[in-house]
Parts: structure tokens; C-alpha cells; sequence
């Protein structure tokens, strides 16, 4: 692999179908966190729900692909409102610490050997997609966009993906610019003052959970959709991280926020990992054996994206788009 | 039942005129504390009145059970003859009884103009469906901020209407806090220490706007610790001491009552009391000795 492919492998990387489905896990994010000011840390959860419904349903009962995307939505309805009505009322922590247990509590669950009949134990459920297949119009030899190639189907899944996104986008802004969005920041601000002007805040607060979750469902879903599998391990706590890691680089309560952070999350997340391993590797490597070998390489990306984050949150805290006035003022 | 021979009673309470709030028997513990304690409290239509009582007498405490903010452990009250007790704040708010903050809540990081905005009440907008429409709600929102450019005007923070609410001085701050109250439009304005905090000179400028909510009909309840400011514009005053109310009555009438003296003036007739904790400490030690060699005379 020649250095040029290293470039040209992580820009198609960061428009894949994983940097879609960060993106949409981010946007539900945005809603929770950079609109309303909901510490949600088990988005994994609502993608989980969303993701397995659409598996399990097809795979295990035989159901009709887009029918169980259907109740995969309205499945993460049903688990934003079991979160939020023992926690919305409480102080903003709580829904933290109860969305961070159910996401885990969640993935032991669907992962338990002995509903392996159901679920699939760690192997999860796969093979799914059929109904998607066989619709998909892009040619089968894919797609050739000059220094980047797709193969058909996940041109396909990024064509539908970007698309959603881009609805997205443009729903959130018309939600975001309305009175209905006005409280939503609101109650970021200062709940309190809000509920003393006469508005509901425990419904608002609802709203955008159930909102930001069923995004969230469609980005599990998008997720299942694009392997043909969803696992346990697709999941896991970090998955949240990654997705608050993308928000906060493209810049939090920013329509485009987390469609530029996927961007450039995904793209440095691979070319560092690509860059690192052709640094390694060969007979005369670019980096001495000495300081580093090819298994230690794999590591480099995670820690090059934490330092990252780390000169993010204190150099650039409002995120790229963000407005640095705005932060100021949270300080006083 | 008893209404009639209530209100009756309370015209006497207050020298004619009828009510617009009443509560009985209003208590809140904390831990072995009793913060509050009111067997009986009124607020006549039409009028300003002031509760005032040195601090830590329970007056924002008892305002915050009044508002819905704070659960009583027993007591009832109404609003308009209507029960509130139980009520979540924001009900109490769309009833017609709205509420500033004492360390004062603006929306920091929404500009001077959607804080205004964000107290109107009925909005449709701010339904989650319709408000993606936005012809469904955008006239509706232009009479909105024409009413808050007027409030604001009056307020004199139209200049400001850009800036983020964050930015503003902490006096500017408690003007649009009650410039956003009357968004509301509500009947009964409830202001926690309005003054504490802003320079002398605002001082003045904000007791002519509390009047100016009386003059166009509003009731107005607030809060503060500081007798001298009440004497001008209250029509009615409300002592509380330790979680008891001491004594009411005109001003007059109040700051010549020996209960009043004992309880506040006696200890701090000249001083200007301030809600930093280091005065109210002071405040508290000057008031156990004075108790102390009221005892020894």
C-alpha cells in the first residue's frame, strides 16, 4: 500500500457506511446533550434497540425487513420513555447514570448464552439484509469516483444514509430555529426559569429524549444494515464515546456539528490506524522497531485520537463550528 | 363553606379591598429546622406587598412553596379562590402567577429577545410538530416580540436585544428577568429581593418600575430585607422571623410594632443588609448579642 492509498483509503472511510452511522448516533446526541442539555450516556442503547429489532425480527421470526425497522424506531420510543419517566424529573445525573447502566444491562442481556435461540449469543444476529439487496439499483461492479472506489452495496447504504442525514438536518434546523426548539435551550440554560414562564419542562425534556433516540435507533439500524450483522460487541460503552467524541469535535448544539465531526472523526480514526501500520511495517520501516512494531501500532490511533479530544475540549471546547462567544458566557 | 366570612375577615386584615392569595397552615421542615411556619397569610388585589424579614426568616423559602418549587410538609392555598396546593410550578405560572429569582435566572446563552420570547404564553409553536410550519405560528411570534420590544423599551434594554442575556450586568439581569415575567402577563407578580445585588442607582429606577406594575392593575409580592426600601411603594407589609409571620400591616403600622423592632430592626435599624454570607453571619452574631444583653438589662 503506497502512502497515496493511505489517503485515499481514509477518505473513503470517512464518508463510509460507519462514518453514517456515527454521524446519526451523534445527531441524536446533539438533541440530548447540545439542544437540551441531557446527559445521555447510553445512545449505545437506543442503537442497540433499534439495530437488534430489525436482526431479530427478520432473522429469528422470519418478519419483513421493513417492517422491523418500523418497530426498531418505535422500540427505542419504548426505552426512551422506560428511561425518562423515573429520571427527567430528577436532577440532570441521574438520566446519566440510568441510560450508562440500561445501554450495559441491555448488551448482557441480548448477548446472554441462554437466549442464544433468539439473539445469537455474541455472535448476534446476521444475514438480514436480503429485502435491501435486492432492491439495490447501484451497479454491481460498484462505483468508481476517480481516487476512491465503493463496492455497490455500501454505496448503496452511504447513499441512503447521507440522504437521512441531510432530512435530518434540515428537520432539526426548522426544529431548532421554532419556539419548540427555544425551550429545549431553555431548559439547557436553566430549567427552573423555564418551568417559572409556564411551560412543561418534563414534557419538553421527554420529547427530546424520545426524539434523539429514535435518531439514535436509526443509526443501530444503519449500523445492522451496513455489515449485515449486529453484534454485542457493536455496542459496548465506547460506542456512546465515540459518538460524543464526534459531536464535540464538529461542536455541540451546531446543526452541522456532528456531520463535519464524523467527517473528520472517521477519517483520522482510519488514516491514523493506516498511516501507523505502513510506518511499521516492511523491511526497513519509516519508524525504527525499536520504538515501535507493527502490534503496538494498532494502538497509536486511539491514543493519537485522545490527545486530540484532550487539546479539543481545552483549546477548541465549542467544538469546530461552535461559537467561542457563546462559551465564554457559560462561564460567568 | 366559609368563604364569605374568609374574605370578609380578610378585608378587615388588610383594610378593605379583596384577595387574591390566601394560605393556612403552611409548614416545611428541613431536618429538624422549621423553616417556614405561617398560620395565616394574605395578599391583597391591586396592591404591592412586601415580605420582608431578616434573613434566613424562611421568605424564599415560603415563596418557592407558594410557587410550586418546594413541596410543604401540610398547608393549603389558593389563588383566585382556586386551590394550589400540589400544583407544578408551570401550572402555577399559566394561572397568572409568575415568580423572579432571587440569584437571578436569566437564560444565558439565548439572546435578550428570545428570553422575552420564551415567556409567551400559548405559543403554538412550541408544539413539536407544528413548529417545523412555520407559517403556523410566525404571526403569532411577530405579535410576541412586538409585546416584548414594548416591555423592553420600558425597560430600557432595547439596545441590548441581541446580545446574549449572559452578557448583561447583574442589574440588567434582574430587569430582564422581570421584563420576562410580565411576558407572562400574569395577575400576581412575585419578585424575590429584586434589589439584592443591583447598584443604588438602579435601585431607584427598578422600585419605579415595581410601581408601575400596581398602576397598570398587576399585584405585586415581593421580597426583601431591607425596611427602607419597602417604606416608599408597599401598600402592605409582611414580617417573617424565623419561619413565623410577626407581625403585618401598613408600613407605618409595621415598623412601629414592637414585635417588628425585637425581631429585625432592633438589632440593625441603620444597617444595610446584604445576602453575601459573610454580612448575614455578621448579621446573625450581632443579633445574639443583642438578644444577650436585652437579656442581662
Amino acid at each position: 500500500m503506497s502512502w497515496f492509498e493511505v489517503l485515499t483509503n481514509a477518505i473513503e472511510q470517512a464518508v463510509g457506511p460507519q462514518a453514517v452511522v456515527y454521524c446519526l448516533a451523534a445527531i441524536g446526541l446533539n438533541i440530548h446533550f447540545g439542544y437540551t442539555g441531557l446527559l445521555n450516556f447510553g445512545q449505545a442503547a437506543f442503537m442497540m434497540v433499534g439495530g437488534y429489532a430489525v436482526g431479530a425480527l427478520v432473522q429469528t421470526w422470519g418478519q419483513n425487513l421493513w417492517l422491523s425497522i418500523l418497530v426498531g424506531l418505535l422500540a427505542a420510543v419504548v426505552l426512551a420513555l422506560i428511561l425518562g419517566v423515573p429520571t427527567l424529573r430528577l436532577r440532570a445525573d441521574y438520566l446519566a447514570i440510568a441510560t450508562i447502566a440500561a445501554a450495559e444491562a441491555l448488551r448482557q442481556i441480548l448477548g446472554a448464552a441462554s437466549l442464544n435461540d433468539q439473539f445469537g449469543g455474541q455472535d448476534g444476529r446476521f444475514g438480514f439484509t436480503e429485502a435491501l439487496r435486492d432492491i439495490n439499483p447501484i451497479p454491481e461492479g460498484g462505483v468508481d469516483l476517480g481516487i476512491i472506489q465503493f463496492r455497490s452495496y455500501d454505496f448503496f447504504i452511504m447513499l441512503i444514509g447521507w440522504v437521512l442525514v441531510a432530512l435530518l438536518c434540515v428537520f432539526i434546523y426548522l426544529l431548532m430555529r421554532s419556539p419548540w426548539g427555544r425551550v429545549l435551550k431553555g431548559i439547557r440554560e436553566d430549567e427552573d426559569a423555564v418551568r417559572s414562564l409556564g411551560k412543561n419542562v418534563y414534557s419538553y425534556k421527554m420529547q427530546a429524549l424520545v426524539l434523539g433516540g429514535v435518531i439514535g435507533a436509526m443509526a443501530g439500524i444503519m449500523s445492522g444494515l451496513a455489515t449485515s450483522n449486529v453484534a454485542p460487541s457493536d455496542f459496548a460503552t465506547d460506542t456512546t464515546f465515540f459518538a460524543y467524541t464526534v459531536l464535540l469535535i464538529g461542536g455541540a448544539a451546531r446543526v452541522l456539528g456532528p456531520v463535519l465531526g464524523a467527517l473528520i472523526f472517521w477519517f483520522f480514526l482510519n488514516g491514523l490506524d493506516l498511516f501507523f501500520g505502513k510506518a511499521t511495517s516492511g523491511t526497513d520501516p519509516l519508524i525504527p522497531s525499536a520504538i515501535m512494531d507493527s502490534n503496538q501500532a494498532s494502538l497509536m490511533r486511539l491514543i493519537v485520537l485522545g490527545l486530540v479530544l484532550m487539546l479539543i475540549m481545552i483549546y477548541r471546547p465549542q467544538g469546530i463550528l461552535g461559537d467561542r462567544r457563546e462559551l465564554a458566557i457559560d462561564g460567568r | 363553606m366559609g368563604a364569605d366570612t374568609m374574605n370578609e375577615k380578610h378585608e378587615t386584615a388588610h383594610g378593605g379591598g379583596d384577595v387574591i392569595l390566601v394560605a393556612d397552615g403552611v409548614t416545611r421542615t428541613f431536618g429538624g429546622l422549621k423553616a417556614v411556619d405561617v398560620d395565616h397569610f394574605e395578599i391583597p388585589r391591586g396592591k404591592i406587598t412586601a415580605l420582608i424579614g431578616p434573613n434566613g426568616a424562611g421568605k424564599t423559602t415560603f415563596f418557592n412553596l407558594l410557587t410550586g418549587f418546594d413541596k410543604p410538609d401540610e398547608g393549603s392555598w389558593t389563588f383566585n379562590g382556586q386551590s394550589l396546593s400540589g400544583v407544578p410550578p408551570y401550572k402555577v405560572a399559566r394561572r397568572g402567577m409568575v415568580r423572579t429569582f432571587q440569584l437571578t435566572k436569566v437564560l444565558s446563552r439565548l439572546t435578550v429577545i428570545e428570553n422575552m420570547r420564551l415567556g409567551a404564553t400559548g405559543q403554538k409553536g412550541e408544539r413539536f410538530l407544528p413548529s417545523v410550519l412555520r407559517f403556523l405560528w410566525q404571526g403569532q411570534e411577530d405579535a410576541n416580540t412586538e409585546r416584548a420590544m414594548d416591555l423592553l423599551r420600558r425597560f430600557k434594554l432595547d439596545a441590548k436585544k441581541d446580545d446574549f442575556a449572559g452578557s448583561l450586568s447583574g442589574g440588567q439581569r434582574k430587569l430582564l428577568e422581570m421584563a420576562r415575567a410580565l411576558m407572562v402577563d400574569p395577575e400576581l407578580i412575585m419578585l424575590d429581593e429584586p434589589m439584592a445585588g443591583v447598584n443604588p442607582a438602579l435601585k431607584q429606577s427598578l422600585l419605579g418600575h415595581v410601581k408601575s406594575l400596581r398602576d397598570e392593575g398587576r399585584t405585586v409580592l415581593f421580597v426583601e430585607h431591607d425596611m427602607d426600601m419597602v417604606r416608599d411603594i408597599s401598600d402592605w407589609v409582611v414580617v417573617m422571623a424565623q419561619g413565623k409571620i410577626v407581625s403585618q400591616g401598613t408600613p407605618d403600622a409595621v415598623m412601629s410594632d414592637p414585635a417588628v423592632i425585637d425581631a429585625y430592626l432592633g438589632a440593625h435599624h441603620d444597617a444595610e443588609l446584604t445576602f453575601d454570607m459573610e454580612s448575614q453571619i455578621e448579621a446573625e452574631a450581632e443579633q445574639e448579642i443583642a438578644a444577650e444583653t436585652e437579656e442581662n438589662r
